[in-house]
C-alpha cells in the first residue's frame, strides 16, 4: 500500500493545476545529468553522486552516457578549443528541455588558463544557466546549484522549449578544431557549404539565465 | 559495412579495402570509459581490434606556456590542476626541481610531512583508480565504498592545506604551514579503518570471477616492450620490472622508509591491477612510519629570500615584512641552470624539466607526465584484444587527461 | 650528488667517435652532452646498445628566444632499467633548419615525445613515421611554446 493509494483515495479522480507547473515539477524532480567529465570538477562531480554527498536526493543522480537521454550537461572543467566544438555537439544532441550548469571557476571564465588554449567561459560556446564558482567547487555547491536550477525550472513556461533542427546543429563548427579524421560524408557536405563559428545561435539561445 | 579508410592517420596499407567487415568507429572524447576526454579511433573487424589511434589535445591547456609567465611559487597552483587525482605529487616534482636549482635543504619534519602527504595522496589516487576501474568493468558498487574511503583522505589533506583537491601544500622551501593540530589522531583513525577496507575491496573485486575472468590475459605487454615505450610506475612493475623511484633514486628522505615494490610478471591488466592492490598496502606502510618519524621542529628550510615568513614574525619583525613583501611582490631569482627531476607519482615517474635563466620567472618547465607515456603504449596492448576490453586496458593504465594534454 | 661515473659513458662515446660530444656540462648533479645533431641518433643508439641506457625517459624542446643562435634546444633524458644512471642529451637546433634525426626506431616511446615537440616548436624530426600536431588541432597556426608566440595566442583562437 503505497503513497498513491491514499492520494488516490482522498482526491477526486481529476484534479485542475496549471500546465507548466505540472510539467515544470516534473522535469525538475528527475534531472538527468549527461556523463560528460572534462578536468578535476569531474571529479568534484563523480564525488557528488557517491555516498556521502548522494545527489539522487534530489532526483538528478541518473547520469546519462548518451547526450539524447541526458537534460542536464554539467560542463564539469576547463574547455580548450580542441574541445569547444565538441561542446557544442553534445548540446545540440540533447533534446529539449535541457539545461546547462557551468561548474567551477575554469568553465565559467576561464579561471586561471587565461591563455590560447582554453575557451575564456563556456558561454561563448552553449547557453549557460547556473554558474558555479570554486576551483573545484565543493560536491555541496554542485547540489547547491543542482536545487537553484530545480527553482529556475518551477519559473519556466512549456512554450520556451523547442527542438533545435539537426541542418542547425551541424553548422557550429569552429574554424581551426577539426578532427582528426575527415568525418562522415554528411559532415564533410556541411564543411563545404558556409562554415560559420560556433557562434551561431540557436533559436532558443535568446533566452538568458535570469 | 564500408567506410573511407583512405583517411585515416598514420599508415593506412593496414586496412584491406575489400574486406567489409571492418569499420571504423569514434570513441569518446565523450564516453564514460576514456576517464576524461580522450578519443580513441578504433578500426574493428567484427569485435575484434585491428588498429587503435588515440587522438589526445581535448584538455590541451597550455599549461607549459603558463609556466613562462608565472613567477616560481606561482607555478604551483597550476600544478595542482595536472594531475588531478595526485596534485601532491605534481607539487613535489615542482618543488623539488626548483630547491634544486635553489640548493635548498628542507628540514627533517618537513621532508617527514612531505613523505606523509604523498603517501596519502597515493592512497586518494589508487582509491580512484580502482572504483572507476571495477565500474568500466561492471562493478557499481566499488565505486561507491572507493570514494568513501577517498573522501576521508580529501578531509585530512583540506584541514591541512584547505584545499580539498587542489592544495598547494607544499611550497619552495618548505610547506605551506605545519600540520593542524589533531592531525596526527584523525591520520591514526584513518589508519585503524583502512585494513578493513583492503579486506572488504579484496573480496569484491579481487576474489571476484567475472573481475577476473575479464583482465586476465588481457592487455598483455611484455617486460622488453615495456621499457621501450617507456611504462613506468605500476604499468612496468606488472610486466616484471621491479623499478620505483622511491628505491633506486631516493628523494624525501624516502631510504629510510621499510617498504617493498611490488611486481608481477603476467604484463596483463590482471598483474597491473594486483600490483597496484598491493601498493595500497605498501603506502600504508609508509604513512605508518611517517607518524612515527614525525617529531617537533621546523618545517621551512632557513632560506629568507625565498620561504615566505611566519605570520607571527612578519607582526614583529621589520625584516621579515620586507622578505614577505619582496617574495610576493617581486618573487625571487633562481640560479642559471636547468634540471630533470623524476620522482614516483601515483602512475609512474613523474619528471620536471626546469630551466632558469637567472630571473624569477622560469625559462621553460616541462612535465614528463607519466600518463602521457603509459597511454602512448595502448596502440599496442590493444591490438587482436576484443572491444569490451578496451576499456579494461584503459582502466588499468590509470590514466588522468589533465596529465596527458597539460 | 656524485658525477664521477657519468664520465666513464662519456669517454666511451669520445673514443667511439670524437665528433659525437662538442661539449659537456656538469652542473647540480647532471651531467648534459651536447652532440651535433647530425650524429644523435647514432650516438643514442651506441649508448643504448653498449651501455644499458635502454629507457628514453623524457624528450622535450626549448626555445631560447627570436634573438638566440642556435635557438632551439632538444633534450633527451636517457635512463638506464639496470644502472639506474641519467644522462642528457642536447641537440642545438638553428631557426632556419630545425630538422634533427628522430629517435623513433630506437625507442618507441620517443614517438609520441616527438610529435609533441614538432606541435609546440616546429622542430621537424626527419623519418619520423606519423609527424602530426598531437595536442592541438590540426590546422592551428603557429607553435605555440616559441618564445614569440604571445601568451593569448591570434585570432580567432583569442575570443575574449
Amino acid at each position: 500500500m503505497g503513497l498513491e493509494n491514499n492520494i488516490f483515495e482522498s482526491l477526486p479522480d481529476v484534479i485542475t493545476v496549471k500546465l507548466d507547473a505540472i510539467v515544470n515539477w516534473a522535469r525538475k524532480s528527475s534531472l538527468w545529468p549527461a556523463t560528460f567529465g572534462l578536468a578535476c570538477c569531474a571529479i568534484e562531480m563523480m564525488n557528488t553522486v557517491s555516498a556521502r554527498n548522494d545527489l539522487s536526493r534530489f532526483g538528478a543522480e541518473t547520469f546519462r552516457a548518451s547526450p539524447r537521454q541526458a537534460d542536464v550537461m554539467i560542463v564539469s572543467g576547463r574547455v580548450s578549443r580542441k574541445m569547444a566544438p565538441v561542446v557544442r555537439r553534445i548540446y545540440d544532441q540533447m533534446p529539449e528541455p535541457k539545461w546547462v550548469i557551468s561548474m567551477g571557476a575554469c568553465a565559467t571564465s576561464g579561471g586561471v588558463f587565461d591563455n590560447y588554449a582554453i575557451v575564456q567561459g563556456v558561454d561563448k560556446v552553449v547557453p549557460v544557466d547556473i554558474y558555479v564558482p570554486g576551483c573545484p567547487p565543493r560536491p555541496e555547491m554542485l547540489v547547491h546549484a543542482i536545487m537553484m536550477l530545480q527553482e529556475k525550472i518551477m519559473n519556466e513556461s512549456v512554450k520556451d522549449r523547442r527542438d533545435t533542427f539537426e541542418e542547425e546543429s551541424r553548422k557550429s563548427i569552429v574554424p581551426g578544431t577539426m578532427p582528426v579524421t575527415e568525418g562522415t560524408a554528411l559532415e564533410a557536405k556541411m564543411q563545404n557549404a558556409d562554415a560559420k563559428p560556433y557562434s551561431v545561435p540557436s533559436k532558443h539561445e535568446k533566452r538568458r539565465s535570469s | 559495412m564500408s567506410v573511407a579508410v583512405e583517411n585515416l592517420p598514420g599508415s593506412p596499407e593496414v586496412l584491406d579495402e575489400s574486406l567489409d567487415s571492418q569499420m571504423t568507429i569514434s570513441m569518446g572524447p565523450q564516453h564514460p570509459s576514456t576517464h576524461g576526454v580522450l578519443r580513441l579511433e578504433l578500426v574493428l573487424d567484427g569485435e575484434v581490434v585491428v588498429k587503435t589511434t588515440p587522438d589526445i589535445g581535448y584538455l590541451h591547456t597550455g599549461m607549459e606556456k603558463l609556466f613562462e609567465y608565472k613567477k616560481y611559487q606561482q607555478g604551483i597552483v597550476i600544478t595542482d590542476r595536472m594531475d588531478y587525482l595526485n596534485p601532491l605529487g605534481n607539487n613535489l616534482a615542482y618543488v623539488m626541481a626548483a630547491e634544486k636549482l635553489l640548493q635548498i635543504e628542507i628540514p627533517e619534519r618537513g621532508q617527514v610531512i612531505r613523505v606523509l602527504m604523498c603517501e596519502l595522496q597515493r592512497i586518494a589516487s589508487h582509491m580512484v583508480w580502482l572504483g572507476t576501474h571495477a565500474l568500466d568493468i561492471g562493478a557499481m558498487s566499488v565505486f561507491f565504498f572507493c570514494f568513501r574511503q577517498r573522501e576521508k583522505i580529501l578531509n585530512l589533506i583540506e584541514a591541512a592545506s584547505g584545499g580539498r583537491m587542489t592544495p598547494s601544500y607544499f611550497r619552495i622551501g618548505g610547506l605551506m604551514m605545519d600540520l593542524p593540530a589533531g592531525f596526527e589522531r584523525r591520520t591514526k583513525q584513518f589508519l585503524e579503518d583502512f585494513p578493513a577496507a583492503m579486506e572488504m575491496f579484496e573480496t569484491l573485486v579481487t576474489g571476484n570471477t567475472i573481475f577476473q575472468s575479464r583482465t586476465k590475459e588481457v592487455g598483455y605487454i611484455s617486460k622488453e616492450d615495456a621499457i621501450d615505450w617507456g611504462l613506468t610506475g605500476p604499468c612496468l612493475r606488472g610486466s616484471g620490472v621491479g623499478l620505483d623511484l622511491r628505491i633506486v633514486n631516493p628523494y624525501t628522505g624516502y631510504e629510510n622508509y621499510d617498504f617493498d615494490i611490488p611486481v608481477e610478471t603476467d604484463g596483463d591488466v590482471w598483474a597491473r591491477f594486483r600490483v597496484r592492490m598491493r601498493e595500497l598496502y605498501e603506502s600504508e606502510k609508509i604513512v605508518r612510519q611517517a607518524l612515527e618519524r614525525l617529531k617537533p621542529g621546523p618545517t621551512k628550510a632557513d632560506a629568507p629570500k625565498v620561504v615566505l615568513p611566519d605570520r607571527d614574525d612578519m607582526r614583529t619583525h621589520m625584516d621579515s615584512l620586507i622578505h614577505h613583501f619582496l617574495i610576493v611582490a617581486e618573487g625571487f631569482n633562481v640560479p642559471e641552470g636547468e634540471v630533470y627531476l623524476p620522482i614516483e607519482a601515483s602512475k609512474g615517474e613523474l619528471g620536471v624539466y626546469m630551466k632558469s635563466n637567472g630571473g624569477p620567472k622560469p625559462d621553460r618547465v616541462h612535465f614528463r607526465g607519466p600518463s602521457f607515456v603509459n597511454l602512448s603504449a595502448l596502440p599496442d596492448m590493444v591490438e587482436g584484444e576484443l572491444i569490451a576490453d578496451v576499456v579494461a586496458v584503459i582502466g588499468s593504465l590509470d590514466i588522468v587527461l589533465g596529465e596527458i594534454d597539460r | 650528488m656524485n658525477t664521477e661515473s657519468l664520465y666513464e659513458f662519456i669517454e666511451a662515446l669520445k673514443s667511439e667517435n670524437s665528433n659525437w660530444v662538442s661539449d659537456v656540462k656538469d652542473a647540480l648533479g647532471e651531467v648534459t652532452v651536447i652532440v651535433p645533431r647530425e650524429f644523435i641518433e647514432e650516438s643514442c643508439a651506441f649508448l643504448k646498445d653498449n651501455h644499458g641506457f635502454d629507457m628514453l625517459a623524457d624528450l622535450c624542446g626549448a626555445d631560447r628566444g627570436p634573438e638566440e643562435d642556435p635557438r632551439f634546444e632538444v633534450n633527451y633524458h636517457l635512463f638506464s632499467t639496470t644502472h639506474y644512471k641519467r644522462l642528457r642529451l642536447k641537440v642545438l637546433l638553428t631557426e632556419d633548419e630545425p630538422n634533427v634525426e628522430s629517435v623513433t626506431p630506437l625507442w618507441k616511446t620517443a614517438n609520441w615525445h616527438e610529435r609533441e615537440t614538432y606541435d609546440l616548436f616546429g622542430i621537424i624530426f626527419e623519418n619520423h613515421p606519423d609527424l602530426r600536431r598531437i595536442l592541438l588541432p590540426s590546422d592551428f597556426d603557429g607553435h605555440a611554446l616559441r618564445k614569440d608566440y604571445p601568451l593569448r595566442g591570434y585570432e580567432p583562437y583569442s575570443l575574449t
